[in-house]
């Protein structure tokens, strides 16, 4: 019983911060990425900036830590039929967890995305950390290709999250 | 040849593409991996 009450909630934990993290990106790509271009043209990026921007990347960074440490756990709460646990079947890319392992590799690669090419940049962009014109040109390129990448990502990491469970349609 | 990831269609199909390379992958990997496959 416990078990089952133990996977339910990591779960649901997992999907509530994989929103918030997921959401946040497409926020920052669908939504902010052409309204800063504009406020900047006008004149009026500053507030962007200084209020929206570091808020929303505090969530999207922990919620991106959150969905990958909840993640793991999840998976090694499980048992492949082979006897092997769920996180190493998965990220073995073993048999029935092959398809769950493949969204678990995109999702870990669009987690170490996020902390080692975004946030970084970001920093640099929003002033938080030192940098010449020279650099924050250079980084918001960098930071703006690893968010779209991400974006582009996280299309088969939903499809193989959500598909987990059908193995179905993988014989 | 233009960056697909500059544009938001081109990150959208880009994904796409990505996943039904995916899906077969995922497909021959269960059918390797699976016990007695």
């Amino acid at each position: 019983m416990w078990d089952a009450i133990e996977g339910a909630l990591l779960r649901w934990i997992h999907v509530l911060v994989g929103i918030m993290w997921v959401g946040l990106l497409y926020y920052f790509n669908f939504v902010n990425a052409d309204a800063a271009k504009q406020a900047n043209a006008a004149g009026e990026g500053a507030a962007i900036s200084k209020y929206i921007m570091p808020r929303a990347l505090f969530f999207f960074r922990w919620a991106a830590l959150l969905t990958w440490i909840v993640g793991a756990g999840l998976l090694s709460t499980m048992q492949s039929a082979s006897g092997l646990n769920g996180f190493l079947a998965a990220f073995g890319l073993q048999g029935e967890f092959a398809p769950i392992g493949i969204g678990a590799w995109l999702g870990t690669i669009m987690f170490i995305n996020v902390w080692a090419i975004i946030w970084p940049n970001q920093q640099k962009i929003l002033g938080l950390k030192p940098a010449t014109d020279e650099e924050k040109a250079k980084a918001r390129r960098i930071a703006f290709l690893a968010s779209r990448a991400n974006t582009m990502l996280s299309i088969p990491m939903v499809w193989f999250m959500v598909t987990g469970p059908h193995q179905s349609i993988y014989h | 040849m233009k960056n697909p990831l500059d544009s938001l269609w081109g990150t959208v199909i880009s994904g796409i593409v990505l996943t039904v390379v995916f899906f077969y992958v995922a497909q021959w990997l269960v059918a390797r991996t699976s016990a007695g496959g």
